[in-house]
């Protein structure tokens, strides 16, 4: 019981704050000092606090848009294994509806984008959706090599699975799935070399532009939601990168918390370090991604 | 150190991606050496250490991974080639046509009948997916340079499948295979050479069109 809230605490308190390290880890490559790591509460909170303002050529959709996006989020942050303590909600084939909680997710955003009429918006609705379709191949390929080596349809055993005898024995496929993952993970949630989320201007972005209507609370639901999902796909590569168990809850929990806020440094640091790239690569890189998932998914099935 | 083979192994096929998916010609040339330099290590972690199978590992690393290389890079930069690979068939294509090659590698090497201690091994599926993705790069490829590549990747492919009998393999056996290999990548700079000097371009496509002068 403690583990749930402690679970659920996590799940809801720990999301800006990576938001906050890769910001800070940015700066810091930059030279600069950079805006304290709990920035984004401060920017939640005062978003939180204003005003909505809403286009009369809107409808409900426009609005459902951040609240159905936020909490198909959430449900999805429900099903995955955090440390070392099995998820809240888990049941047999429970990965297929994490991975189209995404999709309903997406289709709210792309939906309340094109819902404002604006030629922009739509612009980055169907930038996302393209992209999306890349991404998904490789998040179902990561699943079912999983799903075969642990045998089981559920995420809470495929991703409690991994364990230093597994990386002993199937390394190659490991290495090769983080890899697709970390891919994967990026593209997701429009980090650098897919997107860059700190332009607000310019026609090659991709997720910011759909969001540029919303205002107020609504647009804090966004940002959070955005911050959410980085932590949800951030704790399934840190399930898998990291097979460390030692049996006690709380060092599992210290463990887990760490490698979160290590993977937003290695964010950070990607960002830093890469440029975005020209639109025409992208779905290369996409499609690399994707063929070393299925890969690692050929060295495992033979 | 069986596993670890493996290992290497797969890290071999991941070149052969790589070098489906990259458009620089400098960066395939790297990727080719340094795929000889780790099929070079293969051969020292499968068998007994003796002073012929040390030879053996130098000679193919020093090969594979310096001297031929050099060579390419020595024609690239005579016949002043920028950097483009130019294919046939787009980058995304020939990648997704390698990994569907792998995959059947693997099907295929299944059926084969291999004498049981090799059946769970990675070398002869990764020996038949480096040279289906040799003969992808030498079909899709206009430049020669990059034909050239694509038939060292072939070669490479080969030499996998030696692997298995490497010890079985006399060491003149192997020398003659690379002298081959060398003088074969000599004779294509030569001919690329001509190729760059007759049309100005290396592009084999050219070829195609008769002209009269």
């Amino acid at each position: 019981m403690p583990s749930t809230l402690f679970h659920i605490l996590l799940l809801l308190l720990m999301p800006p704050l990576l938001l906050g390290v890769i910001n800070k880890t940015k700066a810091a490559f930059a030279g600069r000092v950079g805006a304290p790591c709990l920035q984004p509460y401060y920017d939640l909170a005062k978003l939180l606090r204003k005003g909505s303002v809403f286009s009369s050529t809107t409808t409900w959709v426009f609005r459902a848009g951040p609240v159905v996006t936020l909490a198909a989020t959430l449900v999805a942050a429900l099903l995955v294994p955090l440390g070392n303590h099995p998820a809240i909600i888990s049941f047999n084939g429970d990965m297929i509806l994490f991975a189209y909680l995404f999709g309903l997710a997406r289709f709210f955003t792309t939906s309340a984008a094109l819902d404002t009429g604006s030629a922009f918006e739509g612009m980055g609705a169907a930038r996302e959706v393209t992209f999306a379709c890349l991404v998904e191949p490789t998040l179902f390929f990561i699943l079912i090599t999983l799903a075969r080596m642990s045998k089981s349809l559920s995420l809470t055993p495929m991703l409690l699975y991994p364990s230093p005898a597994v990386w002993g024995e199937a390394g190659a496929a490991m290495l090769l799935l983080v890899g697709a993952l970390f891919i994967a993970l990026l593209a997701e949630n429009c980090r650098i070399p897919f997107d860059d989320p700190t332009t607000h201007l310019e026609l090659t972005m991709i997720h910011e532009v759909m969001v540029l209507d919303h205002s107020g609370p609504a647009f804090g639901l966004i940002l959070y939601g955005a911050a959410l999902k980085l932590f949800v796909l951030g704790a399934v590569f840190v399930n898998l990168a990291l097979p460390f168990k030692s049996g006690n809850l709380l060092v599992d929990w210290a463990a887990f918390a760490a490698a979160m806020l290590f993977l937003a440094v290695l964010v950070g640091v990607v960002e830093s370090v890469m440029a975005r790239l020209r639109l025409v690569r992208i779905p290369q890189l996409l499609v690399a991604a994707t063929i070393l998932s299925a890969f690692a998914m050929l060295l495992i099935v033979r | 150190m069986v596993s670890f083979a493996d290992q290497l192994l797969v890290l071999v096929m991941l070149i052969n991606f790589i070098m489906l998916g990259s458009s620089r010609l400098a960066f395939a040339i790297r990727a080719v050496a340094v795929q000889g330099v780790v099929l070079g290590i293969i051969p020292g972690l499968l068998h007994p250490f003796s002073g012929h199978l040390l030879a053996i590992t130098v000679s193919i690393i020093l090969a594979k991974g310096m001297v031929i290389p050099y060579l390419i890079n020595d024609a690239v930069r005579k016949a002043q080639i920028r950097r483009e690979v130019e294919p046939f068939l787009g980058y995304v294509p020939t990648l997704l046509l390698g990994a569907v090659f792998t995959a059947l590698a693997f099907v295929f090497a299944q059926k084969l009948p291999l004498a049981p201690e090799h059946r769970d091994l990675l070398f002869v599926p990764a020996s038949i997916a480096t040279l289906m993705t040799g003969f992808l790069i030498l079909t899709t490829r206009k430049k020669a340079i990059s034909q050239v590549i694509g038939y060292l990747v072939l070669e490479n492919g080969i030499f996998i499948f030696g692997l298995l009998l490497a010890e079985a393999m006399p060491f003149m056996v192997e020398a003659g295979a690379l002298l081959d290999l060398l003088v074969g990548i000599f004779v294509m700079g030569i001919v690329i050479n001509h190729i760059s000097r007759e049309f100005s371009s290396v592009d084999t496509s050219r070829l195609q069109a008769l002209r009269e002068e």
